[in-house]
């Protein structure tokens, strides 16, 4: 073997120990979250820590959901994550259509202020909306974490718009020539045309909804109307924190979230790749 | 009004792209433009939940001028912009790197650098906190490991700051995809005859692989420049954490991790300071303002420069 090939091998054998390290580091809050929610709580309060368990127990998960009314909040975030879903599928492709497929005077001025809506940070906006839905009777209420989802995400329409871009003419002519009007050729081409992107933006409304912070933080305040993401908190207002209950609070938090991720894996990435190299 | 109309000459078209576009028009009018008025109206004037607004002139601006705090959160922030971004940028890059060579992990790499970004904020700095626990965290025993005695790092705040910065890293899975679709985007034929004359990989590297993706690599930048002004949801889970309760208000320790959307947002929503808050809400939608700009400008210089070549 000559100098050549050895060096090869060498950086090869260093690029997957480098690699399979970088592997660990990723996935290592993923293991702590799952192993400290199956310790006991003297066995995660003993040093030095072990990765698993010395003893194994499987009563976390029913005392964390006991400590706080955790079906109870996760029954709130499915209901505003499912109108969350139903706003934005009803009106983001009505408004990318409009935006790639019909000739209007106005489509020019909505893509470029869809960008501008886009920079607004949310802080800036947050005080006088909350006046309003407050003059309206509505804080503490759903409302105004679902109302917003009824207009159309910006980042949505851009990727909905992209995509319908992608449609080929012809097929909107034809139907053209068949004397269906504007609203048909939405349903009947548009629409199954665009399943894909369709599903990208279900899964990052929904991902988005989920685990929202901010908002449910700013507008509910009663107990019981909690969403889950502000339901964990509560384990760590306690004087002191119960880490193995939260941990497993928040694997069955989490879980949801992944396994719509391994199933839709595709348009995660593709959404990611075509928003962010576009634009 | 039906004159004004013929006059316009509004075609079919017109009409039915009108009709399409109108909850986003009517949500822009309602939930964006509205509100940015009347947050710089606010920014004049000072109330609290219940009251109504009182105009005060410049007073919101000028105390925030003698804010200790305010100048505090500031900085905070721009550590984290400018010194933690470009960390987390080269992080991205470096893993977009790992995911894009060829080799049979590859699928797998890019999954597992993704998927903490895909899970709930929330849950994700709570984990964190605990791996970030002096005694009983696994950062801290996995470095004992070594004789190394970790630091205190959410308490001690000459430490806090980077422990952000490490859990930022970990969540970089969107910078990372772009970059990777960039890479992805490079022709292989370039690297073939580099090879052919002989350059070294990080020769290909420096004069291939940067060049290529350098537009992508500044939007991204600036993007996550913007995305730094508005970092509030780990450091307000942490600074409840440690303070124990969600009424009160903390920065993290001596302050350290008041980031300014969160010393906004204890102006609003616990001091009811609401025209402060507004002030500060504009000075932030001037700073995004004209990061936005030099985004737009550096994205459209970058796309006339890959076009002409």
């Amino acid at each position: 073997m000559n100098k050549f090939v050895v060096k090869r091998r060498v950086s090869k054998v260093v690029f997957y120990i480098i690699t399979l390290a970088l592997f660990v580091v990723f996935l290592s809050p993923f293991i702590v979250m799952l192993t400290t929610s199956f310790k006991t709580l003297d066995d995660a309060f003993t040093v030095p820590v072990k990765i698993l368990p010395r003893v194994w127990t499987f009563s976390n998960y029913g005392a964390a959901v006991e400590r706080i009314p955790y079906w109870q909040y996760m029954g709130n975030t499915a209901y505003i994550t499912f109108f969350s879903l139903l706003g934005e599928l009803l009106v983001v492709p009505l408004i990318a259509y409009s935006l790639s497929r019909i000739k209007w005077k106005g489509a020019g001025i909505i893509s470029g202020l869809l960008m501008a809506t886009m920079m607004i940070p949310y802080t800036v906006t947050m005080i006088p909306l909350y006046r309003t839905w407050h003059a309206l009777g509505l804080t503490g209420t759903y409302v105004p974490l679902i109302a917003p989802h009824f207009v159309g995400h910006a980042y949505y329409i851009i990727i909905m718009r992209q995509f319908m871009k992608g449609v080929p003419n012809s097929l909107f002519e034809a139907a053209k020539i068949d004397g269906a009007n504007e609203f048909q050729r939405f349903v009947t081409i548009a629409i199954p045309m665009c399943k894909p992107a369709i599903t990208t933006v279900a899964i990052y409304t929904f991902n988005a909804a989920w685990s929202d912070y901010l908002a449910p933080l700013i507008y509910i305040s009663k107990k019981d109307r909690l969403t889950l993401s502000l339901g964990l908190q509560q384990f760590l207002n306690e004087f002191t924190v119960d880490w193995t209950l939260l941990m497993a609070a928040a694997v069955i938090f989490v879980i949801p979230v992944l396994i719509l991720f391994f199933i839709f894996q595709r348009n995660f990435v593709e959404g990611v790749a075509t928003s962010g190299l576009k634009a | 009004m039906v004159e004004n109309m013929k006059k316009l000459k509004l075609t079919r078209d017109d009409r039915n792209g009108f009709l399409f576009a109108l909850p986003w028009i009517i949500g822009f009018l309602l939930l964006s433009l509205y509100p940015l008025i009347m947050s710089f109206y606010y920014s004049f004037t000072e109330f609290n939940f219940i009251s109504d607004p009182e105009w005060v002139g410049l007073d919101n601006y000028t105390d925030l001028f003698q804010d200790r705090r305010f100048y505090k959160s500031l900085s905070n922030t721009c550590f984290y912009a400018f010194i933690a971004t470009p960390i987390l940028l080269l992080v991205a890059l470096l893993l977009a790197l790992v995911a894009n060579r060829k080799f049979k992990l590859k699928g797998v790499a890019r999954t597992i650098f993704f998927l903490p970004s895909v899970i709930p904020m929330v849950a994700a700095t709570m984990v964190w906190i605990w791996m970030f626990d002096p005694t009983y965290g696994y950062i801290n025993n996995f470095l004992a490991l070594f004789g190394i005695e970790g630091p205190a790092w959410l308490i001690n705040p000459k430490t806090t700051k980077w422990a952000l910065v490490l859990m930022g890293s970990w969540c970089t899975g969107t910078t990372m995809l772009v970059c990777l679709a960039a890479l992805q985007d490079v022709p292989q034929s370039y690297y073939e005859s580099a090879e052919l004359d002989g350059a070294n990989a990080f020769q290909q590297f420096i004069h291939i692989t940067i060049p290529s993706v350098a537009h992508v690599i500044v939007y991204q930048a600036i993007l996550n420049l913007i995305n730094a002004f508005q970092y509030f949801t780990q450091v307000y889970v942490i600074t409840t954490a440690s303070g124990g309760n969600t009424s009160t208000a903390s920065g993290g320790p001596e302050n350290s991790i008041l980031m300014y959307p969160l010393y906004l947002f204890h102006n609003a929503f616990v001091y009811q300071k609401m025209g402060k808050a507004s002030a500060m809400a504009w000075i932030l939608m001037v700073i995004v303002g004209i990061l936005t700009f030099v985004m737009v400008k550096l994205s459209k210089k970058a796309t006339s420069n890959a076009g002409g070549e």
